[in-house]
């Protein structure tokens, strides 16, 4: 399986998701520049965390414009996975391939440290390595993610089941009912604040968030075997 | 050319944390008259003459960049900008 790790002027996580999937998961990846105009020849999309445009304006509002995003919004459409971490949640949200935004955490700090999340979906295709309501440990670094969406919106999440995970003890930015990852209504593109990428081998003091990166690679054989 | 004034605030449903510390403080220095605080964002615009429709342009603007709708507020003012 093929990935592809945006990279915008300012993103800063991108080495990390790079190392992630060759060094842990060991499959295909490239850094794809923010201005290329081609992702077909890709299985997947990762946009990476940091600070693309510097956040100028809101986090995510310029990048969204990016010429690689009109493809990655074809990548979605065609039912590849997408992956958004922390600004790549931002860029997603703003891009409308997910709904609601991300707000200022509510305490006003930037907030930097390992918490629980709980897997509250596991039958999608970045969670079916975890078990439902199973509790892993995996970094955030963020200042705004505290995710906000209206009442009509926050109805179709939960009965589309498309919350994947939750803050599983203390909230640490004020998101409503302590969301920190979230699916489309297809399953195909997730959302999410915390850092899977940062937890990837227990020398980096935890390897929680591999899984999520098995399940998309499993899923991906899978779907493939079956049309072969 | 017209100068367009754009005000951006996080829209009432929306807990503005920065404005409550502010007005926190206000009421700790006994401006206790002061019962809400909303922080926003001013965006100045020049904008030369076009065949395109200003208040058009100023809202698609708006709404596709300028803010993000889900979570802001805009209001904008046009002033004429005295031709040299």
């Amino acid at each position: 399986m093929k990935f592809a790790v945006i990279v915008f002027p300012g993103s800063n996580c991108d080495l990390d998701m790079y190392h992630a999937i060759k060094d842990e998961l060991g499959e295909e990846v490239e850094y794809v520049w923010h201005d290329e105009t081609d992702l077909s020849g890709f299985d997947g999309v990762l946009l990476p965390g940091g600070f693309s445009y510097g956040d100028y304006l809101r986090c995510g509002a310029i990048s969204r414009f990016s010429n690689v995003m009109s493809e990655v919004v074809k990548a979605a459409e065609a039912g590849k996975p997408v992956l958004g971490v922390c600004n790549g949640f931002q860029v997603l949200t703003e891009a409308g391939l997910l709904p609601g935004a991300l707000l200022r955490n509510k305490n006003l700090k930037f907030m930097c440290r390992t918490v629980g999340l709980k897997v509250e979906n596991n039958e999608t295709q970045f969670t079916s390595e975890y078990s439902k309501d199973e509790v892993i440990q995996i970094p955030i670094a963020h200042g705004e993610g505290n995710y906000y969406c209206d009442e009509e919106t926050l109805t179709r999440l939960k009965e589309n089941n498309q919350i994947v995970f939750t803050y599983a003890s203390e909230n640490p930015n004020g998101s409503i009912e302590d969301i920190a990852g979230i699916v489309n209504e297809k399953g195909n593109v997730l959302g999410m604040m915390p850092h899977p990428e940062r937890a990837a081998n227990d020398i980096m003091g935890g390897s929680d968030g591999l899984a999520l990166f098995k399940s998309i690679v499993k899923h991906w054989r899978e779907s493939h075997v079956n049309q072969a | 050319m017209k100068k367009v004034k754009v005000y951006v605030t996080l829209r009432e449903s929306v807990l503005d944390p920065q404005g409550s510390a502010v007005m926190g403080a206000l009421h700790s220095m006994n401006y206790k008259e002061v019962s809400d605080v909303r922080i926003g964002k001013f965006l100045e615009l020049q904008i030369e003459e076009s065949d395109r429709d200003l208040d058009t342009t100023v809202k698609e603007m708006c709404e596709k960049l300028l803010t993000n709708t889900v979570i802001e507020d805009y209001r904008y003012e046009v002033e004429e900008v005295a031709g040299k």
